[in-house]
């Protein structure tokens, strides 16, 4: 019997002999993050442990990203534990002004290459399995142990395999494809098992577009979402790294706990209503309801991708009077990136806001959060009951096509409508 | 080990972390000063069902979401004995095993299970009562049966140290 890609790679990095689906087994890491949300608490973990030290500094990476910068005191407290730690244990540490938001920032930075598993104390770990590598999120004590000892306990997943089948049209990005996935499985289907995405609709997807889909494994359940490298992942990495790795894909006659099939020649632009990321519908269901505030930005849409595609309808075009609109570039590398392509100059001239790369109100923590009866439109991951700020607030998650044409609208709209309308 | 204590009932599925412990708290890094916010998002009012001898029942996949081990640290921090539900989210699971908090997947004493019912827990077995009526839970892998047993990954990793 064959093996999938997740089961090779948790083997190459565990010493178990042969382990298959369910099974617990210890596996080692390539590299181990936190932020200054789950770092600070484990910590705390780590002194009760009695652990001194990391395993490896040179694997250990911190990112101050939620309340940064700092939303309060306590907040301000945590950052200065945060990089006051990095610096005593040696361990890299991204704080203000030098990093941006975690996922976007480890792939962008290098630290991530095909092949390698990536504990985070941070759920949306599972972004890095868009460059074919075992991202997966853990709470604050397991990273404290994986700090200490490098490793984490895990039961083997089995895998569901997601064929992209055809061609996406126009206004459907990354985002629309994992929404398909998560409103056909469901908010749980995904559970004890990882998404191995596959197709000729996978590989035509750029990498910033395979970032958003695998960020929202997680919202289906998943351990992690798998794209099995290619020369994409090898181009974007070129310059980047200069850690080994090599491109495993799963056996043709590996054993799949379920195959899921999306075809993209007929699927539409979709949002996820609240309260859950399963509640998927086409746009075209929703139209004509009012937004109060478009959020375009966080680790699974913060990309100079969406930034462009944000550009293209917010060009010449206003936000509408009586709605909102903040763009979250997600790293300091793609801000500047996007101030020198004129965009952000786009997006100011057009009355959105552009914030600095943080979390931020994506998850209620600062920098725009919602208040009560207030609805919102955003490319972010998670439309929980007060996600974003207050519990009588609703968030609707598109991808960023739809929400700039939301911006401009003042209500959910088809992008090409906005488009077909000549610039004012 | 024997666990017994009285019910809290946490009703409706997929219930996500966000609502357990909305975002806005998460710059406090002590569980003490957690307890207030725990289940802020959902119903604050079970704050006051909570005690010592609270057992957490829960529908199917509770715990959906976010990492954060904050939901966790709060219901060790009220006293919460253990948790039953239908089903659970992974990272959910993961940080109640890890900080030594029994968790343990039993459809039928979930559904059978209201307010204030008297519930006792044989981990070994895997036997849960709801007001005398017993189920079965479903079987915990015997590594993390003994990492929860013994209290989570902390006196892991002190044993570890020691050795």
């Amino acid at each position: 019997m064959g093996r999938t890609l997740a089961e090779k790679i948790l083997l190459v990095h565990s010493d178990a002999e042969d382990p298959r689906p369910g099974d617990v087994i210890m596996v080692r890491c390539d590299v181990v993050m936190a932020n200054d949300v789950s770092g600070p608490v484990a910590f705390r973990s780590m002194e009760k442990m009695g652990a001194a030290k990391v395993f490896d500094p040179a694997k250990v990476v911190m990112v101050a990203d939620h309340f940064m910068p700092a939303k309060d005191a306590r907040s301000a407290e945590l950052q200065k534990r945060l990089k006051e730690w990095s610096d005593e244990q040696g361990v890299t540490y991204y704080g203000q002004g030098r990093g941006g938001i975690e996922h976007t920032l480890l792939c962008e930075e290098g630290w991530i290459v095909p092949g390698s598993v990536i504990a985070g104390g941070d759920s949306h770990t599972c972004t890095y399995g868009a460059l074919g590598a075992f991202g997966t999120g853990l709470g604050s004590t397991d990273i404290a142990a994986c700090l200490a000892f490098g490793e984490f306990w895990q039961a083997v997943p089995s895998t569901i395999a997601v064929e992209f089948r055809g061609t996406k049209g126009p206004f459907v990005t990354g985002k629309d494809l994992i929404l398909a996935v998560i409103g056909e499985i469901g908010v749980g289907g995904g559970t004890n098992a990882v998404l191995e995405f596959t197709g000729e609709g996978a590989e035509a997807l750029s990498i910033d577009e395979r970032l958003a889909v695998s960020n929202m494994a997680v919202e289906a359940g998943a351990e992690s979402g798998l794209f099995p490298a290619d020369e994409k992942v090898e181009r974007y990495l070129e310059g980047r790294t200069d850690r080994p790795w090599t491109a495993e894909r799963s056996d043709p006659d590996a054993e799949l706990a379920r195959r899921v099939e999306i075809d993209l020649d007929t699927l539409p632009p979709l949002i996820a209503l609240p309260h859950l990321p399963g509640n998927v519908v086409p746009v075209e269901e929703v139209r004509g309801k009012k937004i109060d505030q478009v959020y375009i930005g966080n680790c699974a849409n913060g990309t100079m991708t969406d930034l462009r595609q944000t550009a293209e309808i917010l060009a010449g075009r206003h936000v509408h009077h009586d709605c909102r609109a903040i763009i979250v570039p997600a790293t300091q590398s793609i801000y500047r990136e996007a101030m020198q392509a004129g965009l952000l100059d786009v997006f100011v001239e057009a009355g959105a806001i552009v914030s600095t790369p943080t979390c931020g109100a994506c998850f209620g923590g600062h920098m725009g959060v919602l208040g009560p009866g207030e609805r919102a439109l955003t490319t972010t991951n998670r439309n929980f009951k007060g996600r974003m700020g207050s519990s009588q607030a609703e968030v609707h998650l598109a991808n960023a096509y739809v929400a700039a044409a939301a911006a401009v609208a003042g209500e959910i709209v088809d992008p090409a409508e906005v488009v077909e309308q000549v610039p004012a | 080990v024997i666990i017994e204590g009285r019910a809290v009932v946490i009703r409706g599925d997929d219930i996500d972390t966000d609502v357990m412990y909305p975002g806005a708290y998460l710059n406090i890094d002590d569980p003490e000063q957690m307890k207030p916010y725990l289940f802020e998002g959902f119903d604050p009012t079970l704050r006051d069902q909570l005690g010592d001898d609270a057992i957490i029942v829960t529908g199917t996949n509770f715990g959906v979401g976010s990492s954060r081990e904050h939901v966790v640290q709060a219901m060790k921090a009220w006293g919460v004995r253990c948790v039953v539900g239908k089903s659970f989210a992974r990272i959910f699971r993961r940080n109640c095993v890890n900080l030594g908090l029994p968790i343990l997947e039993c459809p039928e004493a979930a559904e059978a299970a209201r307010p204030l019912s008297a519930i006792r827990i044989d981990t070994e077995s895997g036997v849960v009562e709801v007001d005398g009526r017993a189920f079965h839970a479903s079987p915990i892998d015997p590594f993390v049966l003994e990492l929860q047993a013994s209290g989570g990954l902390v006196p892991w990793a002190q044993s570890k140290l020691t050795a």
